[in-house]
């Protein structure tokens, strides 16, 4: 009994030291130069090397890296109750400081920016209710993905033979429905008698990492006659891309991308890509705190849409077949008028519109 | 009728993948070893063949799929292991297995791909191929018939039953439990390596968590189907079924509350449980450490 005891202690012992050696694994990305500010990131489900949200948090501090005198280092945790602990690991260590990548930080940032009110928190995607009061150290940087969305929306309406277009979100969820209403929104303004096909991969956070789930699910949407698809499911939408791959000679199967451009994925399937510039998130945060390391003037509640540059879509060489200058000068027509307040993108699908 | 078609190859999509690793976990669990590593299997044959592939892609698809095969086998002989010669629980060896799967999956994606959660993209068979077209498909179908044929036609197949249903007896008649037990295990790795390795040939990548519980649906089809290979991969079937009526009912845009839609697959599982579950018999000797 008392071997079998040690033998558990010594397991456990060598278990956290293992989880600790995890932790502590944090990638110091800083190149050893004078600093007037430390940052630490971490990174959503997913991690580095997603193709998408986390790889473009990433570029963010990369070129802060580059650009500005701060040192930085980010974690990835594996599973989600290292979220806090990550974050907190960070504040620990006395960083000016620290990011979660990602709507699942919401609640963690919160606890966490209550035990360490000299250090700044950021979240990205943070969920924030209308009538809550954010503690003074706490930065949510939000993103208008639905004026993204209108704008790939349109992308989509002038680009489908079929006049049957499809969206395929990952976790069904307020904010992929706000990716749904923009698009839309944005289909209907230059193509009213379009058919618009939506799925969701499911209900819980494994949907942004299902690609066996999203190429079954495009699958589907280009067998019922979609000739483009909107995909905002993270990892799931691999599949989509895979899914277009497929494409019988002869037939049109385009793929819309998001978060990161996309267009590597599947060459020449790819019609654009809803991008959402978190790098210019991060980077902006982190340049303020660069400049004033214990500023609490940027608290609050941060909105990155089109006029920001937070969102745009991906039109270039590479899909100027896809996409002729033409449809570029519509597109471009109707960020003028969302910029300007002509054009008031909903965030929120109308009951009715789901409806077939 | 294109329609039905398309739907028919979706359910053999989504189904062969469970059909695969059940048959293989009928063979474990009547040798009285139970296999809840089926997940990290299927992780270990869906990860090794795409390695493989971007490591060697010269020799071809087929190397892939042997190397999937082999790495499925290899995880399973930890749980031989630990089952038949520590005997181990089986329950715990299994889940500890899974996890282990899945800590190498992302280690390797780290060291080899540079990434957290994706591999690159890799060559399997060519670009037109169809699931009426491509090797892996014949060979599936071949693997769940022949391991059926294998394993209710043959003395080796009797051997795993006896030693499932009753070690002390089959002992007595000169059958070696140990050295049969492990073989079956091992059979269970092989089909389920070659699960994963379908996983991995009709996404062309590893994505960190993409068998996404797919394990666990083949360990309730092997209950399903009353730890008998057919029926289980029957019941894979229905599994597969009952996904792609969730997806296609999505894609026809009913007013349906996606929540409501996504609990289908569940709801079918449930009802089956319910049927079966009377009648189903386990082998004996499941999960007994004690011989």
């Amino acid at each position: 009994m008392r071997r079998r005891l040690l033998l558990l202690a010594a397991l456990l012992l060598a278990n956290l030291a293992i989880a600790a050696v995890g932790m502590l694994r944090a990638d110091d990305v800083g190149t050893g130069k004078a600093f007037t500010a430390k940052v630490g990131l971490v990174f959503d489900l997913g991690g580095r090397g997603d193709k998408s949200f986390n790889d473009s948090a990433y570029r963010g501090l990369e070129r802060a890296l580059r650009e500005l005198p701060i040192h930085g280092e980010y974690l990835e945790p594996g599973d989600g109750a290292d979220r806090e602990s990550a974050i907190r690991l960070l504040a620990a260590r006395g960083f000016d400081l620290v990011i979660g990548v990602g709507i699942m930080f919401t609640d963690d940032v919160l606890l966490v920016a209550r035990d360490y009110p000299d250090v700044l928190f950021a979240c990205v995607d943070m969920i924030v209710l209308p009538d809550q009061k954010l503690p003074p150290n706490v930065i949510a940087l939000k993103f208008r993905e639905e004026e993204g969305s209108y704008l790939v929306g349109a992308a989509a309406g002038l680009a489908t033979q079929s006049k049957t277009v499809g969206f395929i979100g990952g976790m069904d969820m307020p904010l992929i429905r706000k990716f749904e209403a923009g698009y839309r929104a944005g289909v209907k303004a230059v193509c009213p008698e379009c058919k618009i096909l939506s799925a969701y991969a499911g209900v819980t956070p494994e949907a942004f990492k299902d690609p066996v789930k999203g190429k079954e699910l495009a699958l589907a949407q280009f067998g019922r006659g979609a000739d483009v698809l909107y995909h905002a499911s993270g990892s799931t939408g691999l599949g989509a891309f895979e899914a277009a791959r497929l494409a019988p000679p002869g037939t049109r199967r385009l793929v819309i991308g998001v978060d990161s451009d996309q267009t590597h994925e599947a060459p020449g399937h790819v019609l654009s890509s809803m991008v959402k510039r978190v790098d210019v998130a991060v980077f902006d945060t982190l340049k303020a705190v660069s400049e004033q390391p214990h500023r609490r003037d940027i608290a609050g509640v941060r909105v990155f849409g089109l006029a920001q540059d937070g969102v745009d879509y991906v039109a270039d060489a590479r899909n100027a077949n896809l996409i002729d200058a033409k449809m570029r000068e519509r597109i471009e027509a109707l960020r003028r008028d969302i910029v300007a307040g002509r054009i008031q993108v909903p965030s929120q699908v109308a009951p009715a519109e789901v409806a077939p | 009728m294109d329609d039905l078609f398309a739907v028919v190859e979706q359910v053999i999509r989504i189904a062969m993948p469970y059909a695969l690793a059940a048959a293989g976990g009928v063979v474990c669990e009547r040798s009285g070893v139970v296999n809840l590593a089926l997940e990290g299997l299927l992780i270990a044959g869906a990860f090794s063949a795409v390695v493989f592939a971007h490591l060697a892609p010269s020799v071809g698809p087929y190397g892939a799929i042997a190397f999937g095969i082999a790495a499925g086998m290899a995880l399973a002989s930890v749980h031989a292991f630990m089952t038949v010669n520590l005997r181990a629980d089986h329950i715990t060896s299994g889940i500890a297995l899974n996890l282990l799967a899945d800590g190498l999956s992302r280690f390797g994606l780290h060291a080899i791909f540079h990434s957290a959660s994706n591999s690159a993209r890799v060559q399997t068979f060519a670009e037109g191929t169809t699931l009426w077209t491509s090797p892996l498909t014949w060979l599936s179908l071949l693997a769940i018939v022949g391991v059926a044929w294998w394993f209710s036609k043959t003395v080796a197949g009797i051997r795993i039953t006896a030693a499932g249903d009753h070690p002390e007896a089959a002992e007595s008649l000169g059958i070696r439990v140990a050295r049969v037990r492990w073989q079956a295990v091992l059979v269970s790795g092989a089909l389920a390596g070659l699960a994963g390795v379908w996983l991995a040939f009709e996404q062309h990548q590893f994505t960190a968590g993409m068998t996404g519980g797919r394990g666990f649906v083949a360990v309730s089809a092997v209950i399903f189907g009353g730890w008998r290979i057919l029926p289980a991969a029957l019941a894979a079937v229905a599994f597969g079924a009952g996904e792609a009526a969730q997806i296609q009912i999505q894609a026809a845009g009913t007013a349906l509350p996606t929540q409501l839609v996504q609990t289908l697959p569940y709801l079918l599982t449930l009802t089956a449980l319910v049927l079966v579950a009377k009648r189903a018999r386990a082998p004996g000797a499941l999960g007994a450490t004690d011989r």
